[in-house]
């Protein structure tokens, strides 16, 4: 039988959960996620500072490149309380920018980038394009050399997270005929490179990007022998991330629920005591619990070869159904009132869906799954 | 707290591993019973019984046990990896599954000094067979509304009344009972009493009950003015209802201490795997067909969590919203998953489930069939799944009562 993961958990995953737990509850009233909704940054730049300050910008970031050194496992608790409040800003973007550089970038993009990212500057990857395909190493866009020594780019590069405030947006592109990464700073987009989107989730800031036009350094381009095995180490590493906020996000959408069904009186009894609200609710708590598990083992194992890939495909397919279907009862149980804009069931309903279609739904790691396991 | 050398540990674990290769019996030329809860002949019965008393001979059981009532004396840790053992080869399951997993840990955090002193051993060895007498006709899910009457009479109480439902009723020598001493209390649950109670005597007649798989395997027992001495009272009288719903932590799982071994042969989701590459639908593997792939990963997947579940108990700080959740949760997860596990099993035979044990075309011997009728066994006994529901919804979730 193969090892499908289990559960290990460090000490500064326990530290980092301890905080996160209370920072993001203190900074992330619901008031403050719907007041950033009408934002045009769409987060708060003085709690990005302090996120900065508590060093969670350079958890998974070598020491030497003035990071923590630890891993994406220790940043999990931190995504997941982040998601736990529906919180917003560049995190998850800004930790996979720093995932690709450290594990394809070159030694001078290291040096150039990583401390910043760790002092707080933000970043973000874009993988997706116009076909909408979640497999990895699927990329149309292209990069050229050019007769100025320069790269041209061109294509187009769509649900970009937090690209309006990135300083640095690594892409997929085909060099030489064969799937690369390059590190494109801010300075380099013309005027009207990016366009925002409009997204499910309204706490999301998402951007197409043109890369016409676009012309880089060649010292910009990654690592080109590791291009595979970043491109596979990134759609990884941002399921688990995506993962960590939905599991954050199905507990708070059960507690939103549950503090709802003893409140609400109809037929002169509390609603909670309708077994029809709550044998659902229980379904939504039980699979609550076993997307937590699953998020957990794949923290702890991602690194192990084969192991790893199990364990965060399951954990994203886990946290999908489980997220998806405690937000879709929350609506339902909350009646008229669930289907108002007011109702925060909605909010995570919508972020549920923003993440099942960024890097793969529960279909998709299941089929992927398939293959790995039979 | 004692403290275990890891390598005492592994040096136990590898002693155990051995036994068990040497000593499980693959084929015994009869059907064994996948659960305590099906052993219908007295063929089964023996060869169980011999194997618990030579697995406790061996030190494999009761480990954890105290020594002075015939138990082990060393830390859970070496039961635990005594019960890996066990499974990871395949020994047949323990058949004392009521004393060793809810009276003797009972016994052990309530009973008197007399008490413990009578009965442990003889569950270990399994000497004692044990059963429980909770449900009756009119009452199961609502135990508290239990009406088998005892009435004091000098050193003895005098018992009438009828239960159901109970697992190795045929075979068992004392009964786990709960029974009204007093029906005019103005709360249900006050008149009722514990008691450790003798099968065999003048009083007490057992019916067996045949099953939905077509075996035996329990009974309703009929007391016509037994006789059971006082000596087997537990607690107080009238106290018997706090004594019952402890019982039900160790019979839910809830609250450690059990004896150890398994009880129950696991839906193994791996094996279903086999099952679904070796079956054909229209001349192709049925594992091609994508629905039936999906479903597949799904089941892995489930039973994936369930062992990561028990493994993030450990973690208290993953624990901390809900610390009692998961393993409230898990009679409910676990069961249902195995109930939907071999009911799906069944579908991947196509045409040959229609099948039953003992036709020679049915797959694998009719196992899936038998495994998910037998499924509901842990779906309903125990209390069932709605209720169960409605224990995590209202002690973990804080929801009102229904
Ligand atoms: C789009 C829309 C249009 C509407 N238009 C109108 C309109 O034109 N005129 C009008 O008068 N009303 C209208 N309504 C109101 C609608 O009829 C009520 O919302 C609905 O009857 C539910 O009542 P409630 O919102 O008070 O929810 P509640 O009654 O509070 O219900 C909350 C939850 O508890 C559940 N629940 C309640 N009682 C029980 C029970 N006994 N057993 C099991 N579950 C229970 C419900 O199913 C729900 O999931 C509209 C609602 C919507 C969403
Ligand atoms: C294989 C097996 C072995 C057993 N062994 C023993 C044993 O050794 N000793 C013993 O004492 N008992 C034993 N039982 C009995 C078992 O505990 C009861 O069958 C169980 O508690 C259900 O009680 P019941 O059969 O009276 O069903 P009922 O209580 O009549 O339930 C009928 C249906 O109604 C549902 N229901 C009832 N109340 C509620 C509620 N409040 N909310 C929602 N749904 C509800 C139930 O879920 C079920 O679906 C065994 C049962 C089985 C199947």
């Amino acid at each position: 039988m193969q090892d499908l993961g289990r559960i290990g958990f460090s000490e500064d995953q326990a530290a980092l959960l301890d905080v996160a737990t209370d920072f993001c509850l203190q900074r992330s009233p619901v008031s403050t996620v719907r007041r950033l909704i009408e934002d045009e940054l769409g987060h708060d730049p003085a709690v990005w500072k302090e996120m900065g300050e508590l060093g969670w910008l350079g958890i998974a970031i070598p020491e030497d490149f003035g990071g923590s050194g630890l891993s994406l496992a220790e940043v999990v608790p931190v995504v997941e309380q982040m998601g736990r409040r529906l919180m917003t800003g560049p995190l998850i973007s800004a930790t996979l920018a720093a995932q690709a550089l450290a594990v394809g970038g070159t030694e001078a993009q290291k040096l150039a980038v990583l401390p910043r990212l760790a002092e707080g500057l933000a970043a973000t990857i874009a993988l997706a394009e116009p076909d909408f395909d979640w497999e990895a190493d699927t990329v149309a866009c292209q990069a050229q050399d050019a007769a100025d020594g320069k790269l041209a780019l061109s294509g187009q590069k769509v649900l970009v997270a937090d690209a309006g405030v990135a300083q640095w947006i690594i892409a997929s592109v085909r060099y030489q005929d064969a799937p690369a990464l390059v590190l494109i700073p801010a300075a380099a987009l013309p005027a009207g490179a990016l366009r925002r989107e409009t997204v499910i989730d309204e706490t999301r800031r998402s951007f197409a990007l043109n890369l016409d036009g676009v012309s880089v350094s060649k010292q910009d381009l990654l690592d080109p022998a590791l291009a595979g095995t970043t491109l596979m180490h990134l759609h990884l590493a941002a399921n688990l991330l995506a993962a960590a906020d939905m599991v954050g996000g199905t507990q708070s959408c059960i507690d939103y629920t549950v503090d709802y069904l003893k409140t609400r009186v109809q037929f002169g009894k509390l609603i909670g005591s309708y077994q029809a609200l709550k044998h659902p609710t229980v379904d939504a708590y039980c699979k609550y619990e076993q997307a937590r598990s699953h998020l957990y083992a794949a923290a702890h194992c991602f690194g192990e070869q084969g192991t790893g890939e199990i364990a965060v495909r399951m954990a994203k397919a886990a946290a999908d159904a489980a997220y998806s279907f405690a937000a879709d009862r929350a609506i339902q149980f909350h009646g008229g009132f669930g289907f108002t804009y007011d109702c925060d069931a909605q909010l995570y309903r919508r972020r549920a869906i923003w993440h099942a279609a960024n890097y793969g739904d529960a279909g998709f790691h299941k089929a992927k799954l398939a293959r790995l396991l039979f | 707290m004692q403290t275990v050398d890891p390598k005492d540990l592994a040096a136990f674990e590898a002693d155990a591993d051995a036994w068990f290769n040497e000593n499980v019996v693959r084929d015994p030329g009869f059907m064994l019973p996948l659960t305590f809860m099906e052993v219908g002949t007295d063929q089964q019965f023996n060869f169980l019984r011999d194997w618990q008393n030579k697995v406790y001979e061996a030190g494999y059981l009761g480990a954890a046990w105290p020594k002075e009532y015939g138990g082990g004396g060393l830390d859970q840790a070496f039961q635990n990896a005594a019960t890996r053992a066990m499974r990871r080869h395949h020994g047949p399951i323990m058949l004392n599954a009521i004393g060793l997993n809810w009276t003797g840990p009972l016994l052990l955090n309530m009973g008197s000094e007399e008490h413990k002193k009578a009965h442990l051993k003889g569950i270990l060895s399994a000497e004692d067979i044990w059963c429980q007498g909770f449900s009756e006709p009119g009452n199961g899910s609502d135990l508290g509304n239990a009406q088998t009457r005892a009435v004091r009479d000098g050193d003895h109480y005098v018992v009438n009344g009828s239960k159901i439902w109970t697992t190795l009723g045929r075979y068992a020598k004392y009964m786990i009972l709960l029974a009204r001493t007093d029906p005019d209390t103005p709360k249900k649950y006050d008149g009722l009493s514990f008691f450790l109670a003798p099968m065999k005597i003048p009083g007490v007649e057992t019916n067996p009950i045949k099953k939905l798989t077509g075996e035996h395997g329990f009974t309703q027992t009929f007391f016509t003015d037994a006789r059971i001495p006082a000596t087997g009272l537990m607690g107080v009288e009238g106290g018997g209802w706090k004594v019952a719903m402890r019982t039900l932590e160790f019979e839910r799982g809830t609250r450690g201490g059990q004896a150890g071994g398994y009880v129950a042969v696991g839906s193994n989701a791996f094996e279903v795997l086999d099952l679904a590459k070796r079956m054909t639908r229209s001349g192709k593997p049925v594992l091609d067909d994508p629905q039936v792939a999906d479903q597949m990963v799904e089941f892995l997947m489930e039973i994936q969590a369930l062992s990561l579940n028990g493994q993030r108990t450990q973690v208290p700080n993953l624990v901390a919203d809900h610390p009692q959740g998961i393993p409230l949760a898990s009679k409910l997860m676990g069961t249902e998953m195995s109930r939907r596990l071999n009911e799906f099993a069944i579908r991947l035979t196509g045409a040959r489930g229609a099948y039953y044990v003992g036709e020679e075309e049915a797959v694998d011997r009719g196992v899936w069939a038998r495994a998910y009728l037998n499924s509901f066994s842990a779906t309903i006994g125990g209390g069932t799944s709605q209720i169960q529901a409605n224990i995590v919804g209202e002690h973990v979730l804080g929801l009102p009562k229904s």
